[in-house]
Order: C-alpha cells, then sequence, then structure tokens
C-alpha cells in the first residue's frame, strides 16, 4: 500500500468560485502517488478540537503539488478558508481504490455536480483519448471548473437548473439527450461523482443501458483506513453480500454491485 | 542515565510497553500496519468480535462534536471464526500480544466466543465488552445491571483461562461496585472507561445525527470524566487497570497512570493522528527519564492528594 502521512505546505488557498475554493500544496510524496478518484484526509491545522480529519477528493496531482477543491461549509472547512500560503497541513493519502482507466473502445462519459468536477479531472487529464463531460448544479455558481476540461480537449456539457448556464435542468436530461443521439453507435462507460440523488439517477441509466458506471460515493468518514466502519456501503461483488468500506474498497464502486439503500 | 523500565505485566500479559489501542479504533491490525510498526506497541486490543458475523448499524454511524465524536458503529464484525482464520495468521508475524476484545448478545453468546479462543495460542488475554443490551433479559445491558455483569463474567470465567480484563461502562451510579464485582467473579483486569451514551439532534431538519439515534461519546472531551473513573476504580481493587478515554498527548495517558492504571489505551485520537500511539510511548519515555524514575511502575498509583 502506498498511504503515507506527509506534511504538506500550502502554496496557495483562495477563493475559486462564490462558494467553492481552490486549496494547493507542495506534496511530493502524496502527489506523485495519487490516482484519479482518489482523496486525501486533511488534518485541520491548529484545531485539536475538530479530532476528525476531513476528506476531499484529489483534484490535481503534478509535479509534486497537489490541490483539492472545497466548499465552506462547516467548522472544518470554515476553518480550511482562513488558513494561508505557508502553512503546514498534515495529509493522509492517497487513500481509496478510485477510478479505474477509461476502456479505450467505450465512449468515455463522465457525469458531475457539486466536487464531482474536482474529483473526475483526473481521469480526464490521463485518459488516452478525450470523452465528453456532464456537468450539473443549481446554477452557474455550481460548475466548478469546465475550463480545465475544455483545455484538455474534452467535450463539455452543461446543465443547470436555473438556466444560470448550459441547458435549463438536470444533468441527467443532457445525459439522456446524448443517449438518445448516440447511444446506438457508441457504448457509453460512465464515470460520475456528485449528490446521491446524482449518482443514483445514474446508477439507474447504466442499468436500462446496459453499460458500466463507475460511482464514487461520500460517506462520512473517521478513520479513513477501514478501520473504524463508519463509511461502510452495502456491495455485492462475486456473488457475496457484504459491507465494504468507502474508504478502502471504494470511494469509487461499480454501479450493479452497490446495493442502495431504501430512502 | 539508562532508559527506564517501560515493561509491565498486565494480569500475565508481558507488554513491553504501558501502551495500547482501544478496541475498535485500531481495526484488527493490518489497517495501520503500513504507517505504524506494530512491533512497538505493548499490546494490540483488537476490534470486538462476536460468535457471530454483525452487520451493525445503518449510516451514517459517527457525528462530530467538540473535542470528540459519537459513534454507533453497533459492533458490526465479521465473527470470531473468520477473525481467526484472516487476522491471527496476521497478527502471528509482530512480537505483539494480541487482546481480543469480545461480546455477545446472551450469556451463551459469550461463553461460546470465549471458547473458541481457548484454542488459539496467538491469543494473548480477553478483553470483556460488556457494554451491550441483553436480548434475553430485556435489553438491560450487562455492564450496568450488576446481577447480569457478575453472572456474564463467571459464565465467562469458567470458559477461559486466558488472562480476562473486563471492560467497564462508564454509565453507572458507582463505578467501584462494578469494579469489586468484575474482581471477585473472577477478572484479572479492568478496563475503562468504554464510551459514554450521548445524543445529537440536527435542529434543520429535526433528525437525529446518527442513524442508531443514540451512541457513545469518546475523545478528549471524555478524558477528565475517565480520569476520575479510572482513579476510584484503582483504589476499589487489586487487579490491574488500563486506562483510556480522551487520550491525545502523553499528559493524557500520564494522568491515567498516575491516578493508578498500569497501562492506558489510545482510541479515537489515532483517526486524526494515526501516530498518536507512538507518540505516547516516546512521551511517557521522555517523563520517566526526566522525573528520574527507574520505571513505568514507580510512578503508577502516586497521586498527591492532601495539603499543598
Ligand atoms: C471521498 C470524499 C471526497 C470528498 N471530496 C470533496 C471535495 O473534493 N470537495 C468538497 O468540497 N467536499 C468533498 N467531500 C465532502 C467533505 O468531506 C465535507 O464537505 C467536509 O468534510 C465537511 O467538513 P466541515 O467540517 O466543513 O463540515 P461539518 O458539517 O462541520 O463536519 C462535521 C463532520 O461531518 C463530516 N461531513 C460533513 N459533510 C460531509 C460530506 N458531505 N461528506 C463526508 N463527510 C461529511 C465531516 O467530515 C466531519 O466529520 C468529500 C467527501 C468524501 C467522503
Ligand atoms: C469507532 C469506535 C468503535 C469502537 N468499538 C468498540 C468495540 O468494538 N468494543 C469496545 O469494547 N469498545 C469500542 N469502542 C470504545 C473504545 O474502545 C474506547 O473505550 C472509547 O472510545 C474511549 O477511548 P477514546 O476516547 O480514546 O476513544 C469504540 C470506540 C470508537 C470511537
Ligand atoms: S472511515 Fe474508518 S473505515 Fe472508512
Amino acid at each position: 500500500m502506498n498511504t503515507q502521512l506527509e506534511k504538506a505546505i500550502i502554496i496557495k488557498n483562495e477563493p475559486w468560485t462564490p462558494e467553492y475554493y481552490l486549496l494547493e500544496f507542495s506534496a511530493p510524496g502524496i502527489s506523485q502517488k495519487a490516482a484519479p478518484g482518489q482523496f486525501v484526509h486533511v488534518k485541520i491545522p491548529d484545531r485539536r478540537d475538530i479530532l476528525l480529519r476531513r476528506p476531499f477528493s484529489i483534484f490535481k496531482a503534478e509535479s509534486g503539488t497537489l490541490s483539492i477543491l472545497y466548499k465552506s461549509v462547516g467548522r472544518g472547512t470554515r476553518h480550511m478558508a482562513k488558513l494561508h500560503a505557508g502553512q503546514a497541513v498534515n495529509l493522509l493519502g492517497p487513500l481509496g481504490k478510485g477510478f479505474p482507466i477509461p476502456d479505450t473502445n467505450k465512449k468515455t462519459l463522465l457525469v458531475a455536480g457539486g466536487y464531482g468536477m474536482a474529483a473526475l479531472y483526473l481521469t480526464a487529464a490521463r485518459a488516452q483519448t478525450p470523452g465528453l463531460l456532464f456537468a450539473g448544479g443549481a446554477g452557474k455558481k455550481d460548475i466548478l471548473c469546465a475550463q480545465d476540461f475544455t483545455a484538455l480537449g474534452w467535450d463539455v456539457r452543461l446543465a443547470t437548473e436555473d438556466g444560470s448556464c448550459g441547458t435549463h435542468g438536470l444533468v441527467t436530461n443532457i445525459l439522456d439527450a446524448w443517449q438518445a443521439r448516440n447511444g446506438k453507435s457508441s457504448e457509453p462507460e460512465l464515470f460520475a461523482c456528485g449528490p446521491m440523488g446524482m449518482l443514483k439517477a445514474v446508477a439507474q441509466r447504466a442499468k436500462e443501458w446496459n453499460c458500466t458506471a463507475w460511482i464514487s460515493l461520500d460517506h462520512y468518514m473517521a478513520c479513513g483506513m477501514g478501520a473504524c466502519l463508519a463509511c461502510v456501503q452495502k456491495i455485492n461483488r462475486d456473488g457475496e453480500e457484504r459491507l465494504a468500506c468507502t474508504c478502502k474498497e471504494g470511494p469509487v464502486f461499480e454501479a450493479r454491485e452497490i446495493i442502495w439503500e431504501e430512502s | 542515565m539508562n532508559q527506564p523500565d517501560l515493561r509491565v505485566n498486565l494480569a500475565g500479559i508481558a507488554m513491553k510497553n504501558p501502551v495500547t489501542v482501544a478496541s475498535g479504533t485500531f481495526g484488527y491490525g493490518p489497517e495501520y500496519a503500513d504507517l505504524i510498526d506494530l512491533n512497538r506497541l505493548g499490546a494490540i486490543v483488537v476490534k470486538g468480535v462476536s460468535l457471530n458475523p454483525c452487520p451493525g448499524n445503518p449510516l451514517p454511524r459517527i457525528h462530530e462534536t467538540p473535542a470528540g465524536m459519537m459513534n454507533a458503529i453497533g459492533l458490526q464484525n465479521p465473527g470470531a471464526k473468520a477473525f481467526i482464520k484472516t487476522y491471527l495468521p496476521f497478527l502471528a508475524n509482530y512480537d505483539l500480544p494480541v487482546i481480543v476484545n469480545i461480546w455477545g448478545r446472551t450469556i451463551e453468546d459469550y461463553e461460546g466466543v470465549a471458547e473458541l479462543f481457548e484454542g488459539e495460542p496467538g491469543v494473548a488475554g480477553l478483553e470483556l465488552n460488556v457494554s451491550c443490551p441483553n436480548i434475553k433479559e430485556g435489553g438491560n445491558s450487562f455492564g450496568t445491571h450488576p446481577d447480569l455483569f457478575e453472572q456474564v463474567i463467571s459464565a465467562v470465567r469458567k470458559k477461559t483461562t486466558r488472562p480476562l480484563l473486563v471492560k467497564l461502562s462508564p454509565n453507572v451510579p458507582d463505578i467501584t461496585v462494578f469494579a469489586k464485582t468484575a474482581e471477585q467473579a473472577g477478572a484479572d483486569g479492568l478496563s475503562l472507561i468504554n464510551t459514554l451514551p450521548a445524543m445529537a439532534i440536527d435542529v434543520e431538519t429535526r433528525r437525529p445525527r446518527l442513524a442508531n439515534v443514540v451512541g457513545g461519546l469518546s475523545g478528549p472531551a471524555i478524558h477528565p470524566v475517565a480520569v476520575k473513573l479510572v482513579w476510584e476504580a484503582a483504589r476499589a481493587v487489586n487487579i490491574p487497570i488500563v486506562g483510556m478515554g480522551g487520550i491525545l498527548d502523553p499528559e493524557d495517558a500520564l494522568e491515567f497512570i498516575i491516578a493508578g492504571a498500569s497501562a492506558v489505551a489510545v482510541g479515537t485520537a489515532t483517526f486524526h493522528e494515526p501516530t498518536t500511539v507512538l507518540r505516547i510511548i516516546e512521551g511517557i519515555e521522555e517523563y520517566l527519564l526526566r522525573h528520574h524514575l527507574k520505571s513505568i511502575a514507580e510512578l503508577r498509583g502516586t497521586l498527591k492528594t492532601g495539603a499543598r
């Protein structure tokens, strides 16, 4: 295993969109090992009353630097927003089993909501051939990094619920539209990260279209190491139903093996 | 000056230092083995194991609180047989006493799991988690009802020749009653404390933070509660005590030892910083050197009360 603890030094921590921040570290160890869809577990510096680390998907990892895109939502991320360049942050990572390398015989379709665009970036950056990114959110402010995918030569399709950017509606609407037009000629392979509702909808499409979908799940975590069993997901793998730690065997699972909770 | 002697004989379990890990916070061994040299630990206490596999509770299972966390994992585990097959061979590669934390929902369950480990040479001792409801006795917890408590310890005692530690629940009016009862029923040692019963509510949704509604509080927030209970228990019995609850710094561990504990266990702090357990060992050693103490035994139970 190549998980390590690393004292990373902040290069920059700045607003990225009205709600998200870009946090860039010098972290030669973890950045070199990071694979698409993996995450880091961030210890909140100087706040030992904030006991648990916070998990964030690895956005970019190249030449010794590692970055994440995070939204300030609670006491941990609010404190993170106050960190500045030069400060040391203890990272645990890279963690988890991320996205596989896209199958070049299929059409690679990435489906993202919220921080999902960050989580899927490395998959696009390291893919042999560009595919399509379908990204959505409530409004324009939720579209995190479309330009980074465009720069890689990817075909970016956007949808927002308020119509402020891209097609008016849900990301699954534009995904369905693509499938209706192209589904017969090319078999898609789906890669998804975003809110639970979106993930379930993508898994549903994969079932209907009889294609593979790699789904990145988000459960609350304590250890990140498979030790505490806070983050388990019921899966069916090789005919055996069991609980898998999202932090270790996930966060990415194939849609067919996920046994979704009723809700 | 020579290095101080950190060795502890815990109820027959030979530990190279007084520091172990708290059950449920360190998995079964492999989870942290790439980050921490397991050979450095005084012992490992593994996640609670029951006779049959247990799926645990629905999610969310954890919730963070100020300087602490609540958990309702629900004692998920693969069952004793799978544990023996999967993890004991791995642990045998290390110079590390293995203490198996066991639990059940009936006395028979407890007896069954204790008996299974009788044949396992890789097991140095058992830790009895009594903070579970007895499904045959209306869900009353073994750990808080003196009669059930006495019965389960006596029953397990008859089934095991291994050193038997009884893990006490803090949720009782007088810990000394339970400490003494455990000693009389045949416990070779005590470990305390288990988590404190707790609850939190999301006011926006008016839903409990944990799917199980209630859970157990751990972490630095409970440390002073634990020190008091260890101190009381240590004065009530003659068997050794493993002190735990909220250890984050070496000083937190030293408090338990001064209060009368023979060993200590690091729990939730491992999630914060996986190397905490090593830092505690080093910190204790440094303290003994600084105070010119030749061994950890010289520090145990040396609380100074009375006039300042
Ligand atoms: C594998 C994984 C990858 C993630 N990647 C990103 C990312 O790239 N960018 C991003 O903005 N967010 C990401 N998240 C969500 C992020 O971890 C939470 O938003 C963050 O932990 C909230 O911390 P807080 O202290 O601000 O919130 P608080 O509500 O104060 O946190 C309290 C506790 O709840 C946990 N928690 C709260 N919300 C979430 C959540 N949505 N998921 C998991 N735990 C939560 C916290 O970790 C903490 O333990 C990811 C989550 C997971 C599991
Ligand atoms: C996630 C988690 C799981 C736990 N599982 C068990 C368990 O299986 N058996 C047990 O006896 N105690 C269990 N405990 C309790 C701990 O062993 C310990 O008694 C308690 O957490 C107090 O120590 P701490 O504050 O250092 O964590 C668990 C605690 C946590 C946080
Ligand atoms: S977070 Fe502890 S097992 Fe996954």
